[in-house]
């Protein structure tokens, strides 16, 4: 088990072929790899949310995922769902609230947020600090990044009314 | 206000028209950080790069019998094996003291151990291989071969004459004693209705940056010239002291500091294992990188508060305070840091207890021992919390024993408004405090009777709510006396250099450091606002020993104060000196002439006489058709340190509104207040953000956090499943309000505001679960409260 593995991932809609060792995780393989660093690792052990992708459509701790895990899946990371612009009004939500400071938890915040507002469009604070749980920050408190998802939630049911 | 505008020297920026000052701007980097474009030192890679991962001591106390790094030298990918007796031919040792904290004592220590280890944690060995995973395989098999040595744990007993010493070369456990007696502490309490002590515990917890501490360190042999990436507050204070322990000049060290993953008092700080990456860079000829993981960040990371504290107040009916008396007592681990030493937190404890308060007689003792734990050192609030906590509680036991309202007992002793400029009993001075109005705003804001009714009303239910108030005061601004005087180079000045770029632009150096407290931000609202050109077109450079003047950084709630007021001065020179081109340009006078909106107008009539970006084309590429004699001057530097107060204090007041479940010991944390006065705001948001982020961390030291140690010097809990930090689900919303007192000893007047939150917040926490428990005649005075804590005090286990 300590050979190479040839593994096929989708990363940010690109095709990457790769050869990887066993024991190499997701979040090691997006940064030292694929140098996409907008994946950060807070505490390599599945606690601090640091880490956070979208495997599938469903978010991850990549830190907690093997890269060989990934072959033949849709892995998304912070780069891509920002040149996408799927999340441009989180993201301008989060600046406009100074909804992070040093900013290294970030990317894994936003990618927690997107999926809470993916299932339910118009959560409350509760909901909302209670599904950010498994992602720390220690710089801002939270306020006022529960501040700016209520806020992205409440603009999109407006755009869609 | 009055408009001073035709005076370009008595230039108030808070005057000026566009002014940013005061308003809430988005911070201009913050878009790259959003989108996952940020830079931070783990990120970093350079050509023929190598990873450092060091070999720790599982023990406490040991003597190194012998490493045996053969084996290890054999695995795939490794360079070197390097132990702290070869690395102390490339970096010397250094002792942590400082001379103005008379007595202070500390041993030698070196990048890695040579021949015994006193923490659990510390280097034994590096293990440089092309990946961090290869270094990481190659440890396993290292062989080291340890006596182990009894370890010194209990801070209590670290004293006694049975407890082993650690560093024998010291005579004893002892780093620093301090004892302070002012008034008349005896006859106050033998004159007081009532005494009321109690003992104060506080767990030693951590900042928990979420980006561990990483360095890259790249030796150019053919310059001869280190240059260290690394995410630290002070870069000019790491280039000091890589220099003087390399033995290079410091021109020959470049400290670049990018984007750095949170600090808080962890990253001010210089460790042994970043000298050892430097020293690795230097010996291997080629770039270090060392990124802690989380294991290593818990046991080497500063660890902060561990104090015990006996404290005693002395109450009039009347509710007057007559007296304070505490005796602190903290360990710090086996040495004390470098270079800023382990005895400030202490020393900050004896100067800020009553602080708040009128009472002129105040004792206090604080003892610092060594112990075989992992190092002790300053952390957000340095000490703040420990005396915030030891004087609201004491005040709070005062109030019950004579049956007083806990605002009320404040309103009849906090220092008055209108009594400054005063002096605590500590020698402190304070220029202007605010607490009578803060207090009264925060009352407002909390409507204190409602809640009291609230309160009254859900008992009946059985439901136990608590309301609790900690006034407190906070060290900004902090002057020569802080660092200085002591010896030590770090810098309380900062400097500002700032250029009109070819297009009409602006760049501005600055010696102050960002960490997300929005450095860049403010820089920008203050060189914008007092040259007049818009925010976009000011560009920040800080966090570059190569690129900025020499200055402190950011810590001790220092940016905006004083890398504010540099850059407030150095854009009034860099406005006269545009002034004065444009009015050879214009033929005009300089008085007849203001910058608004990027380009020169006429004072009398507001009417735009020139672009900036057309000044600066006639600046910079057509000079010959300025008048002979006239030399342009585009770029500006000045720099600032306070000197009329050797501290700009600031004030306020904390309050948290608590449910306790008292079967099992569960705190709620409903609601959190906090008015405080950090004196002029440059912005609104960016201020209540870094007051907000300071209470979580307070609340997190309040509830949560604790470096849970076993009596063989072992750290239990270190990971990040089993040391608690706060959470989104258990924090609760906070709302900030302001008194604004700005200092008259700058033209800026702001004051620091970065650590007013983590002063107050477990003061107030404990205060309120005390007050929901009251009915249960019980009374905690240690902090994380945890439900086996509260439980324990309610008998229930």
């Amino acid at each position: 088990m300590t050979a190479p593995v040839a593994i096929s991932v989708t990363v940010n809609g690109e095709r990457v072929e790769a050869h990887v060792l066993p024991r190499l995780n997701l979040a090691d393989f997006l940064r030292e790899h694929l140098k996409l660093t907008g994946t950060h690792l807070g505490c390599e052990h599945g606690v601090c949310g640091a880490c956070t992708v979208r495997v599938g459509g469903e978010i991850v701790r990549s830190c907690l995922m093997l890269a060989v895990q990934a072959n033949g899946a849709a892995v998304e990371t912070i780069e891509g769902l920002s040149d996408s612009g799927e999340i441009a009004d989180l993201q301008a939500a989060f600046r406009d609230r100074n909804a992070l400071q040093c900013g290294f938890c970030t990317p894994g915040m936003l990618m927690a947020a997107q999926d809470l507002l993916r299932e339910n469009r118009t959560p409350a604070r509760e909901e909302i600090r209670e599904h950010l749980s498994g992602n720390y920050c220690r710089c801002t408190g939270y306020h006022a990044i529960i501040d700016a998802i209520e806020t992205t939630a409440r603009a999109r049911m407006e755009l869609k009314a | 206000m009055s408009s001073i505008r035709s005076n370009p020297q008595r230039l108030s920026v808070l005057d000026r028209p566009n002014s940013y000052i005061g308003k809430t701007v988005p911070r201009p980097n913050l878009d790259r950080l959003l989108q996952g474009r940020g830079s931070y030192v783990s990120d970093m890679e350079l050509p023929r790069m190598a990873h450092v991962v060091f070999l720790r001591s599982p023990y406490a106390h040991a003597e190194i019998v012998s490493i045996d790094a053969a084996a290890a030298r054999r695995m795939p990918g490794v360079i070197a094996v390097v132990t702290g007796k070869e690395l102390a031919d490339v970096i010397t040792p250094w002792i942590g003291v400082l001379s103005h904290l008379k007595g202070l004592k500390s041993a030698p220590q070196s990048a890695i151990a040579v021949d015994r280890v006193c923490w659990q944690g510390e280097a034994v060995a590096a293990i440089v291989a092309t990946s961090r995973a290869a270094a990481e395989d190659a440890v396993e098999h290292v062989g080291v071969e340890y006596r182990e040595l009894e370890a010194v744990t209990d801070m209590r007993t670290a004293l006694d004459p049975a407890t082993p010493v650690i560093h024998a070369s010291l005579g004893d456990n002892l780093a620093f004693e301090r004892i302070l007696d002012a008034g008349a502490v005896d006859q106050a309490f033998a004159g007081s209705d009532a005494v009321v002590e109690a003992e104060f515990i506080f767990g030693r917890h951590t900042g928990v940056t979420l980006e561990p501490r990483s360095v890259v360190a790249d030796w150019d042999a053919a310059e001869a010239r280190l240059t260290i990436y690394q995410g630290t507050q002070a870069p000019h204070m790491v280039q000091n002291i890589a220099a003087l322990h390399l033995g290079l000049r410091e021109a020959q060290v470049r400290v670049v500091c990018k984007d750095v993953g949170g600090s808080f008092g962890i990253k001010v700080h210089i460790y042994a294992d970043e000298m050892a990456t430097y020293a690795l860079a230097k010996l291997l000829r080629r770039p270090i990188k060392f990124v802690a993981d989380r294991v290593e960040s818990f046991n080497t990371d500063i660890h902060a508060r561990d104090h015990r504290c006996k404290g005693k107040i002395g109450v009039q009916r009347d509710g007057t305070i007559t007296a304070f008396e505490i005796d602190d007592l903290t360990g710090i681990g086996p040495y004390s840091m470098y270079p800023r030493t382990s005895a400030i937190e202490a020393n900050q404890v004896v100067n800020l207890v009553g602080g708040p308060y009128t009472t002129k007689n105040y004792r206090a003792r604080a003892r610092v021992v060594f112990q075989n734990k992992n190092v002790m050192c300053q952390y957000r609030a340095v000490g703040h919390p420990i005396a915030c906590s030891v004087t609201e509680g004491l005040v709070d036991l005062a109030a019950m024993k004579i049956g007083m309202d806990p605002v009320e007992i404040r309103r009849r002793n906090l220092i008055a408004d209108d009594a400054y400029p005063c002096a605590s009993p500590s020698g402190l001075r304070f220029e202007q405090l605010s607490h009578h109005a803060s207090l009264a705003k925060i009352v407002e804001m909390m409507n204190y009777e409602a809640l009291r009714a609230e309160q009254a009303a859900l008992r009946k239910q059985g439901i136990h709510r608590g309301i609790g108030i900690a006034s407190f005061i906070e060290v900004t601004n902090p002057s020569a006396a802080f660092y200085g005087v002591g010896g030590a180079k770090i810098s309380s000045q900062d400097g500002v250099a700032v250029r009109l770029d070819a297009q009409g632009s602006v760049i501005c150096q600055t010696s102050i450091t960002e960490q997300g407290q929005g450095s860049q931000s403010l820089t920008a609202q203050i060189v914008g606002s007092v040259l007049g050109v818009s925010m976009d077109r000011v560009r920040v450079i800080l966090g570059d020993t190569d690129m900025t003047p020499y200055g402190g950084g950011t810590w001790a709630s220092r940016g905006a104060g004083i890398g504010g007021e540099a850059a407030l001065q150095a854009t009034k020179i860099l406005r006269k000196n545009i002034l004065d081109v444009a009015a050879v340009i214009l033929q005009s006078t300089p008085a007849e002439l203001d910058i608004i909106d990027n380009a020169v107008v006429n004072v009398s009539d507001g009417a735009r006489r020139i672009e900036l970006d057309e000044l600066a084309r006639i600046v910079y590429f057509r000079p010959d058709t300025l008048p002979p004699g006239i030399q342009p001057e585009p770029m500006a530097t000045r720099h600032y340190v306070p000197r009329d107060y050797p501290f700009a204090f600031t004030n306020g007041v904390q309050a948290a509104w608590v449910e306790v479940d008292t079967d099992t010991g569960f705190v709620k944390l409903l609601k959190h207040w906090v008015v405080e006065d950090c004196g002029t705001i440059i912005n609104p948001q960016l201020v209540d953000e870094q007051i907000r982020g300071g209470v979580v961390q307070g609340l997190g030291a309040a509830l949560f956090e604790k470096c849970v140690y076993d009596d063989r010097g072992q750290l239990t809990n270190a990971n990040m499943a089993d040391y608690l930090v706060p959470m989104s689900g258990e924090m609760p919303d906070i709302d900030v309000g302001h008194v604004v007192s700005p200092t008259r000893e700058s033209e800026l007047g702001a004051k620091g505001a970065g650590e007013a939150g983590t002063a107050g917040a477990a003061a107030a926490v404990a205060n309120a679960v005390n007050d929901a428990l009251k009915p249960f005649g019980t009374m905690i005075t240690e902090i994380p409260l945890t439900p086996q804590v509260i439980l324990s005090a309610l008998g229930r286990i």
